[in-house]
């Protein structure tokens, strides 16, 4: 038997109000980080060594700088979205985890960007 | 918040440590480390989209000797984090979820890291 209404079902977002999106994106990125991450460690081991030049052809040819772009986008938003549940889970005052989550999603943002913008300048030959 | 006295559950002092509970926080504390190893991962980036100045300062501080440890130690938490990542996956699709399956899958995917870790620096020395 179920307590919930027939809409809270049919709409299935339940007390967080968001249903499982949260938990979702979290396994979207994770199976999506998989391959990517393979694909990063191999490249690392290939190009150990390697010089400036030789590191920025790798970075700015297209295809490693599209699956760099990949990475990035999908590691910091798998990681802010891990963070998130640390944060809810240890800290209780409201105040503090408010401010924590905007610092974590804020800097996630901001440092993904800077990953995104870095790969584009190698391509672009800034 | 009710009341900050509040008992917390589970009461560590007593808490006896399991396969499946360690390698429970381990999950979490080596996602936090990655943290850190993708912000590295970003600032490779911005010195190679930098000069050759910041690059080099870069690498002066990656081959460090504290550089490599931190490299070597992001490594086996990347390895760790992906592999019990996977066992996660296996769990949301239903299986493995035995306590003896998941304890057993647990020492796999330990194992399975430390061997993937150490096999990923001896290649990476092999193909400087």
């Amino acid at each position: 038997m179920s307590l919930r209404s027939p809409l809270a079902t049919a709409r299935g977002l339940g007390s967080a109000k968001s249903g499982t999106h949260h938990w979702w994106l979290q396994r979207v990125t994770a199976i999506a980080l998989v391959p990517l991450v393979i694909w990063f460690v191999i490249s690392l081991i290939v190009h150990a060594g390697a010089s400036y030049e030789e590191a920025r052809a790798w970075i700015g040819s297209p295809l490693p700088g599209v699956i760099l772009i990949c990475l990035i986008i999908a590691a910091f938003h798998h990681a802010q979205l891990g963070l998130q549940v640390v944060i809810e889970d240890y800290i209780h005052a409201e105040p503090c985890k408010i401010a924590a989550l905007l610092i974590v999603k804020g800097g996630a943002f901001f440092v993904g960007l800077l990953g995104v913008f870095s790969v584009a300048r190698i391509a672009f030959g800034g | 918040m009710a009341s900050a006295e509040r008992p917390l559950s589970p009461h560590l002092q007593v808490y006896r440590p399991q396969w499946t509970s360690i390698l429970s926080i381990s999950h979490r504390a080596t996602g936090v480390a990655l943290v850190a190893g993708a912000v590295v991962l970003v600032w490779w980036l911005a010195a190679a989209a930098g000069s050759p100045e910041y690059y080099e300062s870069f690498q002066g501080i990656a081959g460090s000797i504290l550089g490599l440890l931190a490299l070597f130690v992001w490594t086996l938490c990347l390895m760790y984090h992906l592999c019990n990542g996977l066992r996660h996956m296996m769990w949301d699709s239903g299986r493995w979820l035995e306590l003896e399956q998941a304890r057993k899958s647990g020492q796999h995917v330990v194992i399975s890291a430390a061997v993937l870790t150490v096999v990923c620096w001896i290649a990476a020395f092999v193909a400087m």
